[in-house]
């Protein structure tokens, strides 16, 4: 397995309260980790560490070491915004910007020094057809997303993140506010996008955990109590903390 | 939901351990029957096998409700998915007393004296089922243990038998029928063991989530 993201011995502060505790994983490449544990457990957290999404939230304190393809995510000479362009992320909810379809997914290209508009309409194309989405709004680009259904707005989101052409996706409960037909299309996507991206996804959903993703992570009070195989976790884990939140004992 | 869970997965295991009791009764009635030459006792093992094959129908339908309703992972999937595949060991078990049974009704109260292996073969195989439907009730691994090695000395009660069936047959062609029901019935017995050793390494992977390597 070869690690595309690997912390070692992290920790996390809000400010007094340790929100993660040495956390020590490695995410391999082209695959998809799920990451799973009770509301509070500090998946989340981890996840927005990856692309230093926390670095927005006053009074957080990180400690140890988180590297993206060997370098450290941390140092100086790391450019948050490209990182973030590497590394994007999908959200719980869908936040689309309230700007046309078109608007939304050329937004990050646009960023990061894109405005040939040939090139533009390209890139947009591709990424709406890579979330599986160009066919429902090709007739419609220059419409208000805002207008488009919860499922459209969340792939929508995913073609914006695509835009940019990351290496990771990084994806926070993506389905939990969708309905069924739409979160089977994400899960879909999702499964699909491992040929060409890693991704790492927080799920409540333990059934999608088990449907998408290769290896999970079992959190629990800001601790990694678990990590491997989707099968071993799902079918013999190893920890007995694992084991009751998996089973609905606890959580 | 959790607690209901419970409940079901609480009537699983009652089924099961009924439905291993059950096959206990018929291998031991069977075995009975064919010692003595109780062709009555014979005739009550074949009675009961529509039971048998009827809890097995409960049980496979509880297993795949709760597969559907509960979509179980770990402790609980390694548990239902092995009582589907110990409940069709258990059947098997079940038809094969009924067949002892039946030969017992064509020898007509002929009794296996003379034929000491028989009854020790009889009594080594039944505490093999015993044994296993134990191991499952006390989640004992080294109870299933004990189970899977003690298929060694049933089969070697096997190959011993089938060598006093040759010398039998060598010294009375005339009785070559009956020899040949005794080998069946040996051979059925030989079966038993193998069920219930299936049992035991079912339970063994339904505490440990490992099977018994191949």
């Amino acid at each position: 397995m070869s690690g595309i993201i690997t912390a070692k011995d992290m920790c996390l502060w809000y400010g007094n309260h340790k929100a993660l505790n040495n956390v020590s994983i490695e995410i391999s490449e082209k695959s998809i980790t799920a990451l799973i544990g009770p509301s509070g457990c500090g998946k989340s957290t981890f996840l927005k560490t990856l692309n230093r999404m926390n670095d927005l939230i006053p009074g957080v304190k990180i400690t140890g070491d988180i590297r993206y393809g060997g370098m450290d995510i941390f140092s100086g000479e790391v450019d948050v915004n490209n990182l973030r362009k590497e590394i994007g992320m999908v959200f719980q909810k869908p936040n689309p910007f309230p700007m046309s379809i078109y608007d939304n997914v050329a937004y990050g290209p646009r960023t990061h020094g894109v405005t040939n508009k040939v090139e533009l309409d390209g890139i947009v194309e591709q990424a709406l057809r890579d979330a599986a989405i160009w066919d429902e709004v090709k007739d419609r680009l220059k419409k208000n997303a805002l207008g488009m259904s919860g499922g459209q707005q969340q792939r929508l989101c995913i073609a914006r993140a695509l835009a940019v052409k990351p290496k990771i996706l990084l994806m926070d409960e993506p389905t939990s506010a969708l309905d069924p037909i739409s979160t089977s299309k994400i899960e879909e996507l999702v499964v699909e996008f491992k040929e060409k991206y890693t991704i790492v996804m927080v799920t409540h959903n333990m059934q999608q955990a088990v449907r998408v993703s290769d290896y999970t992570a079992f959190f629990l009070h800001g601790e990694l109590i678990e990590f491997d195989k989707t099968d071993s976790i799902f079918s013999q884990p190893k920890d007995q903390r694992t084991e009751d939140y998996i089973t609905g004992r606890f959580g | 939901m959790r607690n209901r869970f419970d409940e079901q997965l609480f009537e699983l295991n009652r089924e099961i351990i009924e439905m291993g009791a059950m096959c206990e009764e018929a291998i031991s009635a069977a075995s009975g029957a064919l010692l003595a030459g109780n062709v009555e006792l014979a005739g009550k093992v074949k009675a009961n096998g529509p039971a048998i094959d009827q809890i097995e129908r409960d049980i496979e339908s509880r297993c795949v409700k709760l597969l559907l309703h509960q979509q179980p992972v770990a402790r609980d999937l390694r548990q239902i998915s092995a009582a589907l595949k110990m409940i069709t060991d258990m059947e098997r078990i079940g038809d094969q007393a009924e067949d002892i049974a039946e030969i017992v009704t064509f020898l007509e109260g002929r009794t296996m004296e003379g034929m000491a292996l028989i009854g020790e073969m009889a009594r080594a195989t039944i505490e093999m089922v015993t044994g296993s439907v134990d191991a499952f009730v006390k989640k004992d691994v080294e109870m299933a243990n004990w189970v899977i090695a003690q298929d060694d000395v049933v089969d070697d009660y096997f190959s011993r038998i089938k060598c006093d069936i040759i010398s039998m047959i060598a010294e009375n062609p005339a009785d070559g029928e009956f020899a040949l029901d005794l080998l069946m019935i040996a051979k059925y017995f030989e079966r038993i063991g193998d069920h219930a050793t299936n049992i035991a390494e079912w339970v063994i992977y339904s505490i440990t989530g490992m099977h018994k390597e191949v």
